[in-house]
């Protein structure tokens, strides 16, 4: 199966060890990856802020990147939710309109893919550690996926999965929101971190950079004593001898 | 000034608000019961089959009467007229005011009751009455205890005291009307009843909202659990209703449905205590209804939203399941949105009633988790106004520098060899402020980040060359 890699700009800046693991995950699934030289950022940023115009700047850029790919697989649920809002972004513009439909359809979050496409989820992935699962708001609101990461986790062994009190708040991220509104999403990501201490996890498992960022930035400034951790790390990690 | 909260700009608000540590306890825990209390009413509640069907049916009512709004309010005016009573089309706040004021003198009032309605806050409707000599008494009993507190304002569309404990209400029940009892609910509860009763059998007008009029019959429905609403339109031989000019369904059969989704959203009721509907009946010899019933319906900037793509925001039916699972009101209460709409549907409707003047930050006030849009039970998609609203005010208002960094944004965005270049060059660039794989204090808009968190450290910005090597063999080393 081909499958084109849109490593989100978070990623390639910050997290290329994720992007990493996502590349070898799915090639161990079979996976012949290719990864669009002409891919940059979502638009997100842009877009959430109010400024349509530079976000259909960037939003260009990634679908005259991807038009041509069979599946589109990315590491983070909000980027995939961005590409699937191009058909409104371009809704007055009837070339890109249809041109950002063929993208939006091919669009899968990373897990998503695993389980609803390739329709495998066993990956004989181990790791050993007390943790729990930040449910990040645009893959479980936008995209509507709710049980592919946690189909994918409790195969991972040796792994304890604890549940995570008001999983269903926002973390405070929020792209621009985190700067522009600083003191409430201070607030927003202090009780994300208390709920993920109080949890008594250990590790912390997301789906999202941009929540990731948020929340082990806070967690690490408070220097508690737990890992953050992307999904692919994890469903990458290996009892030796398997496949 | 009567839809307005506060005289601080939005910042200083919003400070306010989160040294409020009682207000935000009394938040987030009245957010996590009302989230269970909702549940238990709509999807885990057989006798509901699929909530998802209901919100579509809703959504499709609510669409289908916006669409179609001059016909209903025409046959809801005429209807209600049929049946003698009066309806006034008021197209700004003062025009009702003005209205129900020359009610109030012709009448010769003196003692006005009201039920809880937010479209009479809206409308600065009680400092109206008091200034053509009318005593105004607040009879539900969260608005009674905003009253005599010194006229506090709703933090809350559905529960407007919501930022008050039962310590501080039998404070003020203490400091400002006698009370000697204790903290107890019932007893304060008890109190307002006794404080109420006289007042309901002495008032010459009655006042109510108005959750939905029914336009083939002409009646308007309130949906209530203290039964103070009856009191109100009972004893009182005028009785004046406001509305909001979109609150109407067509017949009794979408009443049902919106009845419906509106009890169990708003508290995860099944239905309230009561549901009153009341039509005009006006006789000589009337006795338990009305001698004059006057509907005010209001346009006061919703006109506006029509044929825009704010237009669904119209749909609200005022339940605030979207404000009960709003992470940002969860810590900054209903007061730092300085309107008396609050949460995600006060910052939908506030910039489109009040303008982006007043109220054009309130969007902003979000993180887009799109939690409002989930909730809503007619399926406003809130977080996409937020947006639309953003688009409109940036044009208008932006700082320079932001529109600027966007622009840059937008070039670098569309541009992958500038992107390549940033990407490698941002190592070098950012070392002087790594330590320990993180930046703890950065620059520019970034110091608002690492003022509570630590931005991570740019990787080697190699995943492209990796990913070459990777394809042609070159293992998986990077």
């Amino acid at each position: 199966m081909k499958v084109s890699l849109f490593v989100t700009c978070l990623s390639e800046m910050f997290y290329q060890n994720v992007a990493k693991d996502v590349v070898e995950v799915l090639e161990r699934l079979g996976c012949d990856i290719d990864f669009p030289k002409g891919q940059i950022c979502c638009g997100q940023p842009a877009y959430n802020s109010g400024y349509r115009e530079d976000a259909q700047k960037a939003a260009k850029q990634m679908i005259s990147s991807f038009e041509n790919s069979e599946f589109i697989v990315t590491p983070s649920g909000s980027c995939a939710a961005m590409f699937k809002e191009y058909p409104e972004l371009f809704k007055e513009d009837k070339e890109w309109h249809e041109r950002a439909i063929t993208v939006a359809d091919k669009t899968y979050e990373f897990t998503q893919f695993i389980v609803n496409v390739l329709k495998v989820e066993d990956l004989g992935a181990a790791y050993s550690a007390r943790a729990t699962y930040h449910t990040s708001c645009h893959m479980m609101r936008l995209l509507k996926e709710t049980e592919a990461p946690f189909k994918l986790l409790a195969n991972v062994k040796g792994l304890e999965l604890l549940p995570l009190a008001n999983n269903y708040d926002c973390c405070g991220f929020g792209g621009t929101f985190a700067v522009k509104m600083a003191p409430i999403s201070e607030q927003m990501v202090d009780e994300k971190v208390r709920h993920v201490e109080e949890s008594t996890a250990t590790l912390l498992i997301a789906a999202d950079n941009g929540c990731m960022m948020n929340i082990k930035g806070r967690i690490d400034r408070k220097g508690k004593a737990i890992e953050v951790k992307h999904i692919a790390q994890i469903l990458n990690s290996r009892v030796e001898g398997s496949v | 000034m009567a839809m307005k909260i506060g005289d601080k700009p939005f910042f200083g608000r919003v400070d306010d608000a989160l040294k409020d540590d009682f207000m935000r306890q009394a938040m987030s825990s009245a957010q996590d019961r009302l989230r269970g209390k909702k549940i238990s009413a709509t999807v885990e509640d057989e006798l509901v089959g699929d909530w998802e069907e209901w919100r579509s049916a809703g959504e499709e009512i609510r669409r289908h009467t916006l669409e179609n709004l001059d016909f209903y309010l025409d046959q809801l005016s005429e209807n209600f007229s049929k049946r003698g009573g009066h309806v006034y089309f008021a197209a700004t706040a003062e025009d009702a005011t003005r209205y129900i004021q020359e009610v109030a003198k012709k009448k010769n009032a003196k003692k006005v009751t009201k039920a809880k309605s937010m479209v009479t806050e809206e409308i600065g409707l009680n400092e109206a009455l008091e200034e053509v000599g009318c005593e105004v008494y607040e009879t539900d009993l969260a608005e009674y205890i905003l009253q005599i507190d010194d006229h506090d304002r709703p933090s809350h569309i559905v529960v407007p005291s919501l930022h008050k404990n039962k310590e501080q209400i039998r404070d003020t029940f203490r400091d400002k009307a006698n009370y000697t009892g204790t903290e107890e609910p019932k007893q304060l509860a008890a109190f307002a009843r006794s404080q109420l009763r006289e007042t309901f059998m002495q008032a010459d007008i009655g006042v109510t909202g108005c959750n939905f009029a029914v336009a083939e019959s002409g009646s308007i429905s309130l949906v209530t659990n203290e039964g103070n609403a009856n009191m109100v339109t009972t004893f009182p031989e005028t009785q004046i209703s406001i509305m909001g000019m979109e609150r109407l369904v067509p017949t009794w059969e979408e009443l049902d449905v919106m009845i419906n989704l509106l009890s169990r959203s708003a508290v995860g009721q099944k239905i309230t205590t009561y549901v009153t509907n009341l039509t005009p009946q006006v006789t000589e010899d009337s006795i338990d209804a009305p001698k004059e019933f006057h509907l005010v319906i209001l346009d006061a900037g919703r006109s506006k939203a029509l044929g825009t793509e704010f237009q669904s925001a119209l749909h609200c039916i005022r339940c605030a399941a979207c404000v009960n699972v709003c992470p940002v009101y969860r810590h900054i209460g209903g007061h730092a949105y300085g309107s008396i709409y609050q949460g995600p549907i006060g910052a939908v409707l506030s910039p489109i009633l009040g303008g982006y003047e007043e109220y054009g930050e309130l969007p902003f006030a979000s993180s887009l988790c799109a939690a409002c849009s989930e909730a809503c039970p007619v399926k406003i998609p809130l977080h996409e106004q937020l947006i639309r609203h953003r688009e409109i005010y940036v044009k208008e208002k932006a700082k320079t520098t932001e529109k600027l960094a966007m622009k840059t944004f937008g070039i670098g965005a569309s541009s992958p060899s500038l992107f390549r270049l940033a990407v490698k060059g941002m190592p070098t660039m950012m070392k002087p402020l790594v330590k320990d794989d993180s930046i703890s204090s950065g620059p520019g808009p970034m110091k608002l980040w690492t003022a509570v968190r630590d931005f991570p450290a740019p990787g080697n910005g190699n995943f492209r060359h990796w990913f070459d090597n990777h394809k042609k063999g070159g293992g998986t080393d990077g």
